[in-house]
């Protein structure tokens, strides 16, 4: 069923309820891709084929019965193993969760299954999200379908892999510092950060809570859409959830339009460390804009460039904190459990055991960053480049509608490059943190492939918090222009695996 | 256990002034958590009353109880401190098994109230004013259990049980500024401002503060200085003292070793100190070389709590009268002394007499019963007079039962052990044991016409004049009824027959 596996989620959605497909036939398709390409792309962390299959099946019922399906009923989705699942492991993408089976769904996944959502399993993702690769996880690298030698993005790569690797229409991804975004921008497929509250991060896995945000991911923008719509919406259990209703994004989707809007392209988010490849695409996407009738305005927000400093004191100082808990006394790994050896001394086995490099170093970072004595020269000054951050932007939005940018500024490098570099990993969110750092909303949509080595090259619109719906109107005729271009959907020209 | 090096507390005093900071943990007594919807009742089966919330689950986020918010404020407005307008919870990171997150949320730099006072009143009637720093919310550990050491503590156990069931249970913590200037007075001042404090608790409904279940807690900080000079020394911190007894012996006691340990030109180490209820001594606990870092920084899952004015303002409209207004107003009704008062607030008697008072009993009966024999009991069994199990209501009723003549002391006293044991409510016991006063003239007159006969020597005496013997023979006839008779009627009936006068 070849052809199945590349409908969107709208159709696959739209062909259920006329009867021209069942749910669990597009169930069982994905499944049968999953089982034929994952072994070479390693999206899944775990499949849950059963559970899977009888969502599928209720939503044949429901069918059956006459009940109105809702607008995604049966469309299958790959889930980040960042979200619980009841009953289903969910790892992080760490050893030290290995074998831990949550005993309650996240908000999102509890969402997910009431809107009949079908989900496949759950997606490879950097250990506890840090990471732009995904080499980060416990679980073994996951490969670019565009090139499997190359990252998939991270730390949602699992997530943008499935998708443009045809495992999945939809998925979900979160985003810290870029892990939608980047992943989405290196795979050719859509991501989107929503604004910082508006999807509940209940039964979401800490990193950094103050930047923690799940969003949906899906090959095209309106499938976006329609996920974001299911995901979104106050949640009491959540306290920084906002309590306001969601931007009509569906609406926006079905609407994309940018004449007459004012698009921001701001001056730090160019020069050293650009690949030419990138920053052509992206300047032909601004054109394409201001040919759709868009009025393109200068933008100088000195702060941005402080942004990737800040980040790396405030996401580690949270994750210090929030990664504390995994101590080996309720759940999860326990190493050195002899009998001779005190609660303390197994807590530090277990942990030295259960996480990896990388988070090992932002937790020192961040414990560092937060002593007494340390606290006002890092935590606290990144806390002041934040609020500098979030007053570039009101200034910024005062002048324009939507800002664009490369999404993170190169195509996907090979797997191990820089592995070992830290700062040269970090670099990849350069375009995609301030927001993060702010609370407002962006999107990744693809804008073609680069010159030089034929990878998809992302386009990053940002749009004010609350303003969400301002992505896909834009991100819409972004999309319709470019598909016209090209005659084609950008991942058809990906290679066959 | 070491013995420690003491002088006299009076000699500590002639070269020392004790500076004292309290710190007092009040669990709220909301019908949840702080931060999740799980009960708070005491005694379920260990790790019962958990969820994802309170375990610290991957992925739980915690949501403030509004009722615990208006607890901490009215707590705030009682002790004359300012509401914050706009305050957060804080991360206080350290690691211990019993805290779920590995940090508890707490209240650093911006504490819910600030800045106010509480005034005590010593044994003398003397007012004296004990400044309050803060007042902060924060949740309760869960409960380690360490298993087969000798004392109970971590050192030799060979496992430890661990139950969150308390793990996030509300909890307010009230902060002193340096009590000073109070010197020999010290201990009492602390313990009047922790009985002064229990009492406000209760008043304002938001928790029943019972020390013995650890619904209140406190810890003695104390430090000595060369009289005349101004310089704190360094403090040693006495953790978890419980009782108000325990208080006022703690203070003592340090005050005693601080002294001990200057004078012989040592000095004080800062550490914690374990109070031991055996002797009244403390034991060095941990030492604090460098102060801990807890790595504070505001609570990024939380969003700030911004009390409005109104809402303030509806609260401290309603505030209940204070306890020690109160307590004057009751003293002047009941008529007693500030000495009676002070032990009846000590002892917790406050509320009951109050409900038994209210209950119908003369408030001297009432007094009687509680600070007597119910005292008496409640010290016997180691518990607070509010855990006896009987109410205010049932003293009630045996003060009515002595005073219409039903029962006599003696009765009274027996009717109340059977209702502390159990057996029904004081009319009950009084038919189950059958413990009414012989009242019936006709037996009663039996037993003194056989007491006379059998006692002929006395009755002449009596006869003759000498009334004061007539008490043998009410003895006798009391012992004959086995206790059942009253007195007074006996006596009557005794000199009536025998023709004396008093």
């Amino acid at each position: 069923m070849a052809d199945l596996i590349k409908l969107t989620a709208a159709e696959i959605a739209a062909k259920i309820a006329a009867g021209e497909l069942t749910a669990v036939e597009v169930t069982e398709a994905h499944l049968a891709r999953i089982e034929a390409v994952d072994e070479k792309v390693n999206a899944f962390l775990h499949i849950d084929r059963e559970g899977a299959l009888a969502q599928a099946r209720a939503v044949d019922e429901k069918k059956a019965r006459g009940e109105k399906l809702g607008p995604l009923a049966g469309v299958p989705l790959a889930l980040k193993d960042i979200f619980t699942t009841e009953g289903i492991p969910t790892t992080v993408g760490s050893k030290i969760l290995e074998g831990w089976i949550p005993p309650y769904d996240a908000t999102l996944t509890k969402k997910l299954k009431a809107a009949d959502v079908v989900i496949l399993g759950k997606t490879n993702m950097d250990e506890f999200a840090m990471g732009s690769s995904t080499e980060n996880s416990a679980y073994g690298p996951t490969g670019n379908p565009w090139d499997l030698t190359k990252i998939p993005g991270g730390s949602g790569g699992g997530s943008s892999a499935a998708l443009a690797s045809f495992q999945a229409p939809l998925a979900i991804g979160t985003d810290t510092g870029g892990s939608i975004r980047q992943p989405a921008a290196v795979t050719g497929t859509v991501g989107v950060k929503p604004t910082y509250g508006g999807v509940s991060r209940y039964g979401m896995v800490a990193f950094s809570s103050s930047l923690d945000q799940g969003g949906p991911c899906a090959r095209t923008v309106l499938d976006a859409a329609l996920l974001h719509e299911v995901i979104a919406g106050h949640d009491p259990l959540d306290s920084t959830s906002i309590d306001a209703p969601v931007p009509p994004v569906v609406e926006a989707a079905r609407n994309g339009s940018v004449e007459g809007m004012r698009v921001g392209v701001v001056k730090q988010f160019r020069g050293e460390g650009y690949q030419a490849g990138v920053i052509q695409r992206f300047d032909e996407s601004v054109a394409l804009m201001k040919e759709l009738g868009a009025e393109i305005v200068e933008l100088d927000c000195p702060s941005f460039d402080l942004a990737l400093s800040a980040y790396y004191l405030i996401a580690p100082s949270e994750c210090s904190s929030n990664l504390a808990r995994f101590d080996a006394m309720r759940y999860g790994l326990r190493v050195g459990d002899d009998g001779t050896k005190s609660a303390e001394e197994v807590t530090a086995l277990t942990r030295e055991a259960g996480f990896g490099p990388e988070v090992k170093r932002r937790i020192m970072l961040g414990t560092y960053a937060l002593s007494s004595g340390y606290y006002d020269a890092y935590y606290g000054s990144a806390q002041k480049v934040r609020t500098l951050i979030t007053r570039d932007f009101e200034k910024a939005f005062e002048q324009v509608d939507v800002i664009v940018s490369p999404t993170t500024p190169t195509t996907a490098f090979p797997i191990g490059e820089r592995a070992d570099d830290p700062m040269a990993m970090y670099l990849a969110d350069l375009c995609t943190i301030p927001t993060n750092l702010a609370g407002n909303a962006a999107m990744s949509l693809p804008c073609g492939l680069a010159p030089e080595d034929g990878l998809p090259v992302g386009l990053q619109i940002i749009a004010p918090a609350m303003a969400d719906d301002r992505l896909y109107k834009v991100g819409a005729a972004v999309e319709a222009a470019f598909t016209a271009k090209w005659g084609h959907p950008l991942l058809e020209e990906a290679p066959a695996l | 256990m070491t013995v420690t090096d003491l002088v006299s507390y009076e000699d500590a005093l002639d070269t020392y002034d004790p500076v004292m900071g309290l710190e007092v943990h009040v669990e709220l007594g909301t019908k949840t958590k702080m931060f999740c919807g799980c009960s708070t009742t005491l005694g379920a089966e260990p790790n019962s009353q958990t969820c994802p919330t309170c375990l610290g689950m991957p992925g739980s986020l915690p949501v403030v109880n509004a009722i615990g918010v208006e607890s901490a404020i009215k707590i705030g407005l009682a002790l004359n401190c300012t509401i914050a307008e706009w305050c957060r919870f804080a991360r206080k990171n350290y690691f211990y098994p019993d805290m779920p997150k590995n940090f508890q949320t707490s209240q650093y730099d911006e504490p819910i109230a600030f800045d106010g006072y509480l005034d005590v009143q010593l044994e003398d009637g003397e007012v004296f004013r004990v400044h309050i720093e803060r007042a902060h919310m924060e949740e309760d550990t869960g409960k380690s259990t360490h298993v087969g050491g000798a004392t109970g503590r971590i050192q030799g156990a060979r496992h430890s049980l661990l139950d969150y069931n308390r793990a996030g249970i509300p909890l307010i913590e009230i902060v002193t500024k340096p009590i000073e200037g109070a010197g020999e007075r010290a201990p009492e001042v602390a313990k009047a401002y922790v009985a002064e404090l229990r009492e406000l608790i209760k008043a304002l409904d938001v928790s029943e503060a019972r020390m013995e279940q650890g619904q209140m807690r406190c810890d003695v900080n104390l430090s000595l200085r060369p009289k005349g000079t101004e310089k704190f020394g360094t403090r040693s911190e006495t953790k978890n003292v419980n009782s108000l007894r325990s208080v006022e012996r703690a203070a003592r006691f340090e005050i005693q070793r601080h002294a001990a340990v200057l004078s012989s030109g040592g000095t004080i180490i800062q550490e914690t100190r374990h109070f031991h209820e055996e002797d009244g001594s403390t034991t060095s606990g941990r030492i604090k070389e460098e102060a801990e870092d807890y790595r504070y920084f505001p609570e990024p899952d939380l969003v700030p709590v911004a009390p409005s004015r109104e809402w303030v303002e509806e609260l401290r409209a309603v505030l209940p009268e204070l306890p020690r207004v109160r307590r004057n107003r009751l003293r002047e009704e009941w008529g007693i002394s500030e000495h009676d008062m002070q032990s009846i607030l000590n002892a917790g008697a406050v509320d009951l007499i109050t409900a038994t008072v209210e209950a119908g009993a003369d408030s001297a009966a009432a007094r009687k019963w509680w600070m007597g024999e119910l005292a008496r009991r409640a010290n016997e069994d180691g518990v607070e007079l509010a855990a006896l199990p009987i109410t205010p209501e049932q003293v009630a009723r045996v003060t009515a039962l002595v005073a219409d003549g039903s029962l006599n002391d003696k009765l009274a006293r027996q009717t109340i052990e059977g209702v502390l044991a159990g057996e029904g409510d004081p009319d009950t016991v009084v038919e189950k044991r059958g413990l009414k006063v012989v009242s019936d003239e006709g037996a009663l007159g039996t037993a003194v016409d056989e007491a006379i006969a059998a006692n002929a020597a006395i009755a002449d005496k009596i006869r003759g004049g000498k009334v004061a013997a007539a008490g043998a023979l009410v003895g006798a006839v009391m012992k004959a009824t086995r206790g059942q008779a009253d007195a007074a009627r006996v006596r009557e009936l005794i000199l009536e027959r025998l023709g004396a006068k008093e």
